[in-house]
């Protein structure tokens, strides 16, 4: 009996370990010609477990602190070993997962994955999405270089133009009227404590939330195979999906190694908040549309501020966005359509105003 | 009853109060209508004549509350031109030239006066005019040169810290310029008027109007402005010194000074010129047509070996710090963190600074101490950029390898998958 068979009967005899285990192995994944979209979440939370990863062994040498930070991730970068290797990937993998989530997020809008009965599957998604974003813009502060420090004072500054609750939101937000090293500290402790808090609860809710109805089959084949179960293509979860995502997984490891390597993420300069912002400022790719269309919208609407309408109409927007699935119906011969056309506009936006973002002055 | 009689007498009153304002405010409007009849009439007129409301309202003089009365004479409180303009009321009509320095000097030479306009403002300027050129040709009956008016312009003029005043630190060399670099106009005078066009393409012109630096000098920082040079200056050319302290004083102590005095050479101006002074290069103790040694300094000669040692200390400084940074730049591309090494640079090219301020001393061995120290710096800095370098291929080396592994692995996986589902 070899050593991994004994602990498994140890497990067994105590926990009843195969009974344990038993969904997983009948757990089974359809087989067709979009299955590889299956592998986005699954690569998603690959990166978010390196970010996890990577994070604890930055919270060895990271000292949260306007007068340390910048000079202790400097550090990482410098002295500590392998440290500018566990912050590179650090920083790459989390604007991975960001893209990963969002690709993710798209991939199940258009193969219709979140209709009945996958709606609170959809919302713990968005919100998971929304929180990973939160985990970027919280993180961006940590190394306390100038960039960072303007994009939190513009971008927390945005967040001051919510009507009523905006202003004490900012504060909150900011420990006080100004972006400063008491940001740094709150921002730190949203960032290593109360996000990851909560992405652990909602990713373990989404996960059981994946499991129970098992996985989403595209509508028009989902009719096919109705008609014909014998058309009906399946693989095991455990071992062939695995092994297959296992494969996905590696190599997003592959591509996290080349471009941390290869493209070390920088460290900048130290903030310095007596000094002005640099000119032509922008944020993080992932929040470049919405400052995109914040810039386009004009200073004044009719009556209302042009900011403040932006503001409110990304609040809800990003509420519609959230309880989408309940405009869909669950019969595959009324699904609405305009849902789809809505989710062609929605990514030809996020697309089209990211690479206007990027390319504007 | 007695709230109604309290109300009343509230808005009485208020009635009150505001038929006084009525009559203040409209005193006022006519006031304001015949306080200055002059500019009436010659607001109308055209040049030379014509001061327009809008010119004049830019005249700090007008700022301050003065009228043309006050230079002109006259009562611009009335409308009627033979009383406005009578020399009853003290009218001088236009002012002669001969007078314009007596005249501003009236007011500008008294300090009480003066001081209820702005207590810093200084109440020498004639007595300085009267000691320079221009004060010593006037009085000698010369109307050609300078007088106030000249310079500081007339009817809109600007205090000196306005951008658009004609004797604004960016603007006095054009005004300068307006006479000095007109040929005809100093026909007689015999001194040259090519110095705008050589001061245009010097480095000070470059650092004060292209650099907007206003600490760089103009005209009037060597030459004084009203007439005294700046304190402790006994000629123009020592007036360098006032902004290159540290090259002066090397100057003062090197062999050079003694030379240059004896044959009453003057100073910097031997070297770097005066007007059309070029930002200097380490081509000046070269032999090439930039060279300044040479053309006092025979070739083989002690000095000329003393100025081949000079220049090949400085160029071999200059080499250093331009390799490591260099190779600083590839790294900091290459994603490296080289910035404590590239901070480290600009010690390494303040020394280099040092070094060539020190050439002013002629002390090969003061230049060397800086030398050394720049060399010492630049040398870690390039050891620096070399460990980064050999630091990016190990990188890369570990990222090949880790490829390898992972190639390998997803090699075995696809094996081991086609395995189990055969």
């Amino acid at each position: 009996m070899t050593l991994f068979a004994a602990i498994r009967r140890w497990l067994d005899e105590r926990f009843d370990w195969d009974d344990l285990l038993a969904p997983l192995r009948h757990k089974t994944v359809p087989t067709h010609r979009l299955s590889y979209w299956y592998f986005l979440g699954g690569i998603t939370l690959f990166l978010f477990v390196i970010q996890v990863l990577t994070g604890i062994l930055l919270l060895l040498y990271y000292r949260p602190g306007a007068n340390e930070a910048f000079e202790s991730v400097q550090y990482i970068m410098t002295r500590v070993r392998f440290g500018w290797l566990i912050r590179s990937i650090h920083s790459w993998s989390a604007n991975l997962m960001i893209f990963t989530a969002f690709a993710h997020m798209f991939s199940v809008l258009f193969l219709k994955a979140y209709r009945k009965p996958r709606e609170l599957t959809w919302v713990s998604g968005v919100l998971l999405l929304f929180l990973v974003m939160g985990f970027g813009f919280s993180g961006y502060l940590l190394p306390w270089n100038t960039l960072a420090f303007f994009a939190t004072t513009v971008g927390t500054a945005i967040t001051g133009q919510v009507p009523i609750v905006g202003r004490p939101l900012m504060i909150f937000l900011r420990g006080g009227p100004q972006v400063t090293g008491a940001t740094l500290t709150r921002f730190f402790g949203f960032h290593v404590a109360v996000l990851p808090g909560i992405a652990t609860v909602l990713i373990l809710l989404h996960l059981l939330l994946v499991q129970r109805p098992g996985m989403s089959i595209p509508p028009k084949l989902e009719v096919q195979w109705t008609a014909n179960p014998s058309a009906r293509r399946e693989m095991k979860f455990f071992p062939n999906f695995m092994l297959r995502e296992l494969m996905a997984w590696y190599a997003a490891l592959g591509v996290l190694g080349v471009l941390a390597a290869l493209f070390p993420w920088n460290l900048g300069v130290k903030a310095d908040p007596f000094a002005s912002a640099p000119a032509g400022i922008k944020p993080e790719w992932y929040f470049l549309f919405m400052f995109q269309t914040l810039k386009l919208i004009p200073s004044k609407v009719w009556f209302i501020d042009g900011e403040v309408l932006g503001v409110l109409g990304f609040g809800l927007v990003g509420l519609l966005w959230l309880l989408l699935p309940f405009f869909e119906s669950d019969q595959p011969a009324h699904m609405k359509r305009w849902i789809t056309g809505l989710a062609v506009f929605a990514l030809a936006y996020v697309a089209g105003m990211t690479v206007y973002g990027y390319l504007a002055k | 009853m007695a709230i109604l009689r309290n109300r009343l007498r509230s808005f009485r009153a208020a009635r009150s109060v505001g038929l006084a304002g009525f009559l203040v405010l409209a005193a006022c409007l006519s006031y304001g209508q015949t306080t200055n009849s002059c500019l009436d009439c010659h607001s109308a007129l055209p040049d030379p004549l014509g001061v327009t409301q809008e010119k004049f309202s830019q005249d700090i003089h007008a700022q301050k509350g003065l009228t043309c009365a006050s230079c002109h004479g006259g009562d611009p409180t009335s409308d009627d031109p033979d009383k406005a303009m009578s020399r009853k009321a003290g009218w001088k009509g236009k002012i002669d030239r001969k007078q314009v320095p007596e005249l501003c000097g009236s007011c500008h030479s008294d300090p009480a006066y003066i001081r209820q306009f702005d207590p810093s403002l200084r109440t020498d300027q004639l007595g300085q005019y009267r000691t320079s050129v221009h004060g010593k040709r006037f009085a000698a009956g010369d109307t050609k040169v300078a007088v106030c008016t000249d310079c500081h312009s007339v009817h809109d003029l600007r205090a000196p810290s306005d951008p658009r005043s004609t004797v604004n630190p960016v603007n006095v060399a054009n005004t300068c310029a307006r006479c000095h670099a007109d040929a005809d106009y100093m026909k007689g005078y015999s001194i040259p008027t090519d110095q705008f066009a050589k001061y245009s393409a010097s480095v000070h012109h470059q650092a004060l109007a292209v650099r907007g630096d206003l600490s760089a000098p103009t005209c009037s920082t060597c030459h004084g402005n009203h007439g005294a040079v700046p304190p402790g200056v006994d000629k123009v050319q020592n007036v360098c010194s006032n902004c290159h302290a540290f090259q002066a004083q090397m100057y003062e102590k090197s062999t050079h000074k003694k030379a240059f005095d004896e044959a009453s050479l003057p100073g910097c101006v031997v070297c770097h010129s005066n007007h059309a002074i070029r930002h200097p290069s380490d081509a000046y103790l070269g032999t090439g047509p930039e060279g300044v040694c040479m053309r006092c300094h025979k070739p083989g000669d002690h000095c000329d070996q003393a100025r081949a040692q000079l220049l090949s200390s400085l160029s071999q400084l200059d080499e250093a710090i331009k390799s490591a940074n260099q190779i600083l730049l590839v790294a900091e591309a290459s994603g490296m963190e080289v910035s404590n090494a590239r901070l480290a640079q600009d010690q390494a090219r303040d020394s280099l600074t040092k070094a060539r301020v020190a050439i002013h001393s002629f002390q090969k061995n003061l230049v060397d101490e800086y030398i050394q120290a720049g060399l010492k710096i630049a040398a870690k800095d390039l050891q620096a950029g070399k460990d980064a370098m050999v630091e990016r291929n190990y990188r890369r080396l570990g990222l090949g390898i880790s490829l390898l592994a992972i190639g390998l692995v997803l090699s075995g996986l696809r094996l081991y998958r086609k395995k189990i589902e055969s």
